[in-house]
This record gives structure tokens, C-alpha cells and sequence, in this order.
């Protein structure tokens, strides 16, 4: 018998791996559906499109729906909720679930009420027969019902039918979020809670020397202190105490620091550094190379860059009879039970985690660390639950940043203003060092700790939706093209998943390159970009969204307003999107108006999209305009919002954002779309504006004022 | 020792120390989780609370400093059970993404309103420049704002 015989068969999305349907789903007697998602809810309102789906494939009201947190003692695994893959992993899940569900109960009904089942209709679970009679999902379900493995046969409902998906329905967490409700993980307040804080060192390699120890203990509502090699924390009754302790910590601790990080903030860095070098895509024609009639070339940065979430991390954990129980906003609670349970020495079933909600992260920040720092402390007051909320300056100094990036590009025009050759380089870190991998662990205290253990190595996900390297393919058809992954594996700074990956700078350099390409061979930058497409879904979202904007062909900036585009299919196989703003130039860079169009396949919940492409473009001019983790040789420098300004509500631009649904296509990742297109387009528009070329992220007033000059 | 603070028309004994940041004693000794912890500086506007009609950032004033005056929570604007037409636009219009700085900013928007019925969507945005957020939900927030002070005036 060979193997292909006796494996399993595919099922779609995270149902392939969490195969059981009451995994997923559970009928209730009392007229509720309880839906077991293992992605979780980051502010993108993930929960909201996955209850869509699974009342639309159900045929039940929305109010019926019952969400279970994540948590490892019943959650299905579905590994990280990261990578705009939230729909088409836990959403295709549940739809075929869903569907599956449906049928089994209409089998149930039509057995019944003795008819067959094309006789059936049903309304918010109840099912009648056309001859007269029906019966309720609540009243036929047993448990065993969906106690069984799935098995992907029964086909979700065509686009015609949908109902639910496809409807802006508002967001079910919104109520009680803007009610001062409490809704995070930060919000949690357990009956004998204590309060954590743990101080950190103030640079990466920093190793505890002296610290007196009793000075602390003695200190008003102090229960614990925690000393574990370079690893410091605090337990108090209070958390203003707890405070206090920490800062005394701070004033009296003694620290060894090295001076080991890069020389300057400029990613040039990076071309110095030892890499792994890979070709990922070649194409050769010679006889086009041929007709190069003109090159151009350019290098492109981005710096280091925070998630700044508004809230600092926060866990709260519980220590009880050799058992612990985690409560984080982590985007894998399997994961980082995983690490968890390396670093505490115990059976990852002697770990409950369970996901609460946090503040925005887009991406790796600290909520893992601060979960192992929670227990940690949580291990000196057996019996009692410790919540730790990080510092502002925690947050800021030991977040991993989206990594400092270099792009270079050459390319050659031939005589009719047509690109024949395209090449392209690019340096960074790994952008994925997030908790859950086999060997090592990726927490921060378990760097710290007397016995420490090793980070896991950092992981370059693979192309085609690719790490460092996402979206550094180009989409456009160009007759010759080589690009090269310069993969460095040395991170003086701690880095990770910041949203979008590498797509940020890569797609900011593409486009940006495009334009320059552009204007070198005389042409209109969005005719420019169509004459080099082909794929109709790109083709659309480009004249979308110049009609949208009444962009003009050929239109110039007037000295002080400029408008550009920019445009990406997101991993070279989500979301399209085409983005033009509208800059204005005084004393600094303004952007004034935005237009976004974007095609991401079936839509689940319209005004979520809209929604998530309004935030990803205003952080993505955020980005452009203003930030930059700054450093000098042995520490982060940047530890409040005064070194880390964002965009403020005085420098929001208008936007309208046009959605262009296709129903009978599949859904595609739409999280992470906004930011490649954006940058490129505020950076495209100051071209337009003022004829200054930026290259370098983000546009300050003096590589604006350097640009021109 | 023990700080008296009126909050949401109610008088509270607290045993805390003076100088103590007003957003802890609310958030822990008066189990009013609504002001968030974002920054302990004075510089994002989570923790923002009325007091005395003014919006003011409860991380950066210690709980003596708010004695004897009135402190008002966002538990503490609905009325009869009703949300307050701030909340209820943030609703309609769908004005958050993660939410964590959105009660900051409609007790900003408040203290706005209450001073300033007919602030311009230029007032409201110099108004929320001390209140960040990051997932970048601001034109909502705006058109939040403005729904709810059209109601507000009718």
C-alpha cells in the first residue's frame, strides 16, 4: 500500500490539521451555536467576519452565534493568527464546517419529518418541509451529531445565496468597547490579584551586578522580589507599589553593558553584514536585454520600526499546585504554550493560555514575553493570580521591531520608453522570530534567566508569500529579471513580524523605482504601470482608483502639491491594491487626501475591509513621514511617544477607499494591503509636488530640504 | 492614608497614597476599567477623564490633586441606561479598529462638546492631538464626532 493511500485527504484551511467538526462547532438545546475559533480578534474584527460565515453557511441570525475565547484547554490549533491569513485558514474552516453541519442536521430534519431533503427550507434553524411540519436545529441536535471527522464534501453556498457574508454587519465587540466595558487582558481583575512589574535591563546584553535585594523587599506592599540571573521582577499587593519597587530597582541596580549595536541608525549597515545570499527569480531574454537604450539605478532604506501598540503589553498568570494558567493577548496561544513550557519545566498540559483581548499589535510585539514574565512572578505567590503590565518604555525598548531593510535596483529602458531588464537586490534580517519553534525559545526573560536559553534560530518564511523577500518578485512582466535575498542572520536589535513583512520596503522601492523609470522614459506613472500588467484583477485596481482620484494623465505637481501612486498584489497572491495621495509641502510633508482601491476577492464583511484599509493607510503615511527606532552604540534611545512621534489627528489625511467585491472568487488576505502602496505613493507624490526624490524612509524635513539640494 | 474622590457623582473613601496616579485608584480601587493605561506620561491619552469639565490624562495627576473635585469616568456618561450619543455615533459609524484608545478619546471629544457645542472638524481635530491611536481609525473617530454633536445641538 503506498503512502498517498493511507494519509488522510486534504481538507481546506485550518480544518486539515483540527479535523473533528465539534472541534469547531457546537449545537446548542437552547438555540445558541457556540463557534470554537482558534485565530483571535486583534482589532481587525476577525470574530465578527468568522460568526458571518458560519451564520450565513448554518442559515441562522447572527444573534445565535456564540464565540468561545481561544484557549488551549478546547480551542482547535490554528497556530498563529498573523499574515492576513485569518479568513482564508480559520474562515475556510468554519465555512466547510458550517456547511457540513447544516446537511447533517437538514438529514436529521428530513428523517424526521419524512421527507426528502429537497423538500426542505429553513429560516434562522428552523426547518420546514413544503408539505407542512418542521422541526428546529435545537430540538434535533444530540451530542454526537457533529462528534465526528469531517469530511469536506459538502459544498459551502454559491455567492447567489449569500445573505450574511457579504453584508457590512457592525462589529459585535464595538458596544462594549466604547462603553469603558472592560475588554483586555488589561482589564482583568481576579479576586487576590497582585501586580508585577519586571525591570528590565537597559540594553540587550546587560548583565545584573549588584542589587540589594532587602532595600526592595522592604518597600511598602512588596510580596515578592524575583532575582534569576540578569531576570528582575517585583510582586506587590498594589500595583502603585509595584511601580515604586520597580523604579527603585531601576535607581539601585548595577548593569554590565556592551556596546554592540550598529555604528548608525542608516540601514546601510546592513551591506556590511555577512549575509545568505539567493537568487529568487531569474528570467533571461537576450534579445531584449539587447535593446537597452538607457539604465537607471537606486538604492532604497527603511529603518527599524515599532509596532507602538497603544497599550503596553500586559498577562496575567496563575500558579496553583504545579499547574499555571496564562491570560495574554498573544496571536498563538499554542506557540507560546509551546516556549512556555520549556522555560517553566512542565508538560505543555500543565500550561492553560487563553487569549484576551489587547490593544492593536500589528505583529510581534510583547504580549508573549510579558506572559512569561506573569508567570514567572506568578511562581513566587503560589495561589494568587499576577497581572504584569509592561512600561510604556518596556514596550518601546525590548518590542521586536520590523527590521531596518536596504532595496537596490537597476533597470534598462529600451528606446520606446519599455523596460527589458530589471534587477534587484535586497539586505534584512529574517522578519519572523516569533515563539513556537522547535529548538530555542523566543521570550525575553528566558534570555535573562541564570540558566538561559537560546533564541530560536530566525525563520525567513518561504516564498511565495516569503519573509524578507515578500514582495520583492515584481508583478509586473518585465522580459529579463533577476532579484537577489541578501538574508542576515546577525540582529544586533531585536526584530520580528511587523506587519506587512518585507513588503513595506520592498514594495516602496518597486514602486517608487517605477515612477523614476517613469518619468525617465517620459510616460504618465499609472500608464506607465499598465503597460507593463497584464493580470486584469491589477490592471483594475489601478484604473479604479485613478478614476476614483480624477487623476489626469500626465498631471504635475504645482511646486507645493503633488499627487502619486503606488500598487501591489500583497504577497504576490492576496489582496490587490492601488493607492494615490495627495501631498502638500510646507514646512513639512502633509498628505492631505488619499484614495484607495482594493480587490480582495469574496468579501466577508465590507466596512471590515474599508475599514482595515482606512487604519493600514494612515500607518502607513505614519510610517512614511515620521518613524524610526533610534539608537546609540549600546542603547535603544527611543522609549516614549515624544522619540517616537506618530501621525496625530491633525495630520490625517481624507480618505475614500473603493472596494471592488468578486463574489465568485475566493477570499483573499486583505489585513496587511495598504502599506507597500502607501509609502510609495506619499513618496511618489512628493516627486510630483516638488521634483525631490526620497529614498530613504521615513521623509523628514531634512532629507526633504537634502533632496533638493 | 485614605483620599475622598467624587467620581461619577459618587463620594469614595480610598486608602491609597497621595500621590498615587488618579488612573490607578480608578482602575483598581474603584474597579472602573474604562481610562486605560497607555503611556504613565501624559503623552497618548488613554487614561483621559473629565474633571471639572476639563479633559485631563488621569495617568499624570496624582489621586490627591483630584480631592474635592468632580471626576467623570466614561462608566459614568450614559444616561437611564442609555449610551451617550458619543458612544452610541462610535457604534453607527464603526469608529474603532482595536478600541483601546477609544474611551480616552470620547471623553476628550466630551469635554469638548460640553464646552463648545459647535466645535469645527478642525477644533475636534486640535482638540484629540494628545490622543493617539495607532490602528490609524481616525476618519471614523472625526465623523464620530461630528454625528453625535449634530445630536447633540438637536
Amino acid at each position: 500500500m503506498s503512502t498517498a493511500d493511507t494519509s488522510p485527504r486534504k481538507l481546506p484551511g485550518s480544518l486539515n490539521a483540527n479535523r473533528q467538526l465539534d472541534r469547531w462547532l457546537r449545537i446548542n438545546r437552547d438555540g445558541t451555536v457556540s463557534v470554537f475559533p482558534g485565530k483571535v480578534e486583534i482589532g481587525q474584527g476577525i470574530l465578527t467576519a468568522l460568526s458571518q460565515i458560519v451564520a450565513e453557511e448554518l442559515d441562522v441570525a447572527m444573534g445565535r452565534i456564540r464565540l468561545s475565547p481561544t484557549d488551549t484547554s478546547y480551542s482547535p490549533d490554528e497556530g498563529m493568527t498573523s499574515g492576513s491569513q485569518s479568513i482564508t485558514d480559520g474562515g475556510a474552516a468554519l465555512r466547510y464546517a458550517a456547511a457540513e453541519a447544516r446537511d447533517l442536521l437538514m438529514q436529521r430534519a428530513a428523517a424526521q419529518l419524512g421527507v426528502s431533503l429537497e423538500q426542505l427550507s429553513v429560516t434562522d434553524g428552523t426547518v420546514t418541509a413544503r408539505s407542512g411540519g418542521s422541526v428546529s436545529y435545537w430540538d434535533i441536535v444530540t451530542d454526537d451529531l457533529l462528534a465526528r471527522e469531517a469530511t469536506g464534501d459538502v459544498p459551502p453556498k454559491p455567492a447567489a445565496q449569500h445573505s450574511v457574508i457579504g453584508a457590512a454587519v457592525p462589529r459585535r465587540d464595538i458596544p462594549a468597547k466604547v462603553g469603558g466595558v472592560p475588554s483586555y487582558v488589561h482589564d482583568l481583575d481576579l479576586p487576590g490579584m497582585l501586580h508585577g512589574r519586571v525591570a528590565r535591563p537597559p540594553s540587550y546584553g546587560a548583565k545584573l551586578g549588584a542589587l540589594d535585594e532587602a532595600d526592595v523587599r522592604a518597600m511598602p506592599g512588596v510580596v515578592a522580589l524575583v532575582r534569576d540571573g540578569s531576570f528582575v521582577g517585583v510582586v506587590a499587593e498594589r500595583e502603585d507599589q509595584a511601580i515604586r519597587a520597580l523604579q527603585r530597582i531601576k535607581r539601585i541596580a548595577r548593569w554590565e553593558e556592551q556596546a554592540n549595536l550598529p555604528e548608525s541608525t542608516d540601514p546601510r549597515f546592513l551591506l556590511k553584514e555577512t549575509s545568505e545570499d539567493e537568487v529568487i527569480s531569474e528570467k533571461r531574454d537576450e534579445a531584449a536585454a539587447g535593446r537597452a537604450a538607457k539604465t537607471l539605478e537606486a538604492e532604497y532604506t527603511r529603518p527599524y520600526t515599532a509596532h507602538a501598540t497603544i497599550g503596553p503589553s500586559c498577562a496575567m498568570a496563575s500558579f496553583d499546585k504545579g499547574r499555571y494558567t496564562i491570560w495574554t493577548h498573544s496571536q498563538g496561544v499554542y506557540p507560546l504554550r509551546h516556549d512556555l513550557s520549556k522555560v517553566l519545566a512542565v508538560k505543555p498540559d500543565q500550561i492553560t493560555v487563553i487569549h484576551c483581548d489587547g490593544a492593536g499589535c500589528y505583529g510581534h510585539n510583547g504580549a508573549d514575553d510579558a506572559a512569561l514574565d506573569a508567570a514567572l512572578l506568578a511562581r513566587a505567590a503560589p495561589g494568587r493570580p499576577v497581572r504584569v503590565q509592561w512600561m510604556r518604555e518596556d514596550e518601546f525598548t525590548w518590542e521586536p521591531y520590523g527590521p531596518a531593510m536596504v532595496v537596490r535596483l537597476k533597470a534598462a529602458l529600451d528606446a520606446n520608453g519599455n523596460i527589458v531588464d530589471w534587477a534587484e537586490e535586497l539586505w534584512s534580517n529574517s522578519h519572523s522570530t516569533r515563539p513556537g519553534a522547535q529548538k530555542g525559545v523566543n521570550l525575553i526573560a528566558a534570555w535573562h534567566l541564570a540558566q538561559p536559553h537560546e533564541p530560536s534560530p530566525p525563520r525567513n518564511p518561504p516564498l511565495p508569500g516569503g519573509g524578507s523577500h515578500r514582495n520583492a518578485i515584481p508583478i509586473y512582466e518585465f522580459p529579463n529579471q533577476r532579484v537577489t535575498n541578501h538574508l542576515i542572520k546577525r540582529m544586533p536589535l531585536r526584530v520580528s513580524a511587523l506587519r506587512a513583512l518585507g513588503a513595506t520596503a520592498n514594495i516602496f522601492a518597486i514602486e517608487s523605482f517605477m515612477d523614476e523609470l517613469a518619468a525617465a522614459a517620459g510616460a504618465d506613472p499609472v500608464e506607465f504601470r499598465l503597460r507593463h500588467l497584464k493580470d486584469p484583477r491589477a490592471r483594475a485596481v489601478i484604473e479604479t482608483v485613478a478614476a476614483k482620484a480624477g487623476w489626469k494623465k500626465g498631471e504635475k505637481g504645482d511646486g507645493s502639491r503633488g499627487r502619486g501612486i503606488g500598487f501591489a498584489r500583497y504577497k504576490n497572491g492576496a489582496c490587490y491594491v492601488a493607492v494615490i495621495v495627495e501631498v502638500e509641502i510646507g514646512n513639512e510633508i502633509g498628505v492631505k487626501r488619499a484614495w484607495a482601491a482594493i480587490d480582495a476577492g469574496l468579501v466577508i464583511n465590507p466596512d471590515g475591509l474599508i475599514n482595515q484599509t482606512e487604519g493600514g493607510l494612515i500607518q502607513s503615511v505614519s510610517w512614511a513621514l515620521k518613524e524610526a527606532v533610534q539608537f546609540d552604540r549600546e542603547r535603544v534611545l527611543t522609549q516614549t511617544w515624544d522619540d517616537y512621534p506618530i501621525l496625530t489627528f491633525e495630520e490625517i489625511p481624507q480618505i475614500e477607499v473603493t472596494v471592488i467585491n468578486q463574489p465568485d472568487l475566493p477570499p483573499l488576505g486583505a489585513g496587511e494591503g495598504a502599506q507597500g502602496p502607501t509609502v510609495s505613493a506619499v513618496a511618489n507624490a512628493v516627486f510630483n509636488a516638488i521634483g525631490a526624490r526620497l529614498r530613504d524612509l521615513p521623509f523628514t524635513r531634512d532629507r526633504v530640504v537634502a533632496a533638493l539640494t | 492614608m485614605a483620599i475622598t474622590l467624587t467620581v461619577n457623582g459618587k463620594k469614595h473613601e480610598v486608602a491609597a497614597d497621595p500621590e498615587t496616579p488618579l488612573l490607578y485608584v480608578l482602575r483598581n480601587d474603584l474597579k472602573l476599567k474604562g481610562a486605560r493605561y497607555g503611556c504613565g506620561l501624559g503623552q497618548c491619552g488613554a487614561c483621559t477623564v473629565i474633571i471639572d469639565g476639563k479633559a485631563v490624562q488621569s495617568c499624570d495627576v496624582p489621586a490627591s490633586a483630584a480631592t474635592g473635585k468632580a471626576i467623570t469616568t466614561i462608566e459614568g456618561i450614559a444616561r437611564n441606561g442609555k449610551l451617550h450619543p458619543l458612544q452610541e455615533a462610535f457604534i453607527s459609524e464603526q469608529a474603532a479598529q482595536c478600541g483601546y484608545c477609544a474611551t480616552g478619546i470620547i471623553m476628550a471629544a466630551k469635554a469638548l462638546l460640553d464646552a463648545n457645542p459647535k466645535a469645527t472638524e478642525g477644533e475636534i481635530r486640535t482638540a484629540l492631538k494628545g490622543n493617539l491611536c495607532r490602528c490609524g481609525t481616525h476618519q471614523r473617530i472625526l465623523h464620530a464626532i461630528q454625528r453625535a454633536a449634530k445630536e447633540l445641538r438637536q
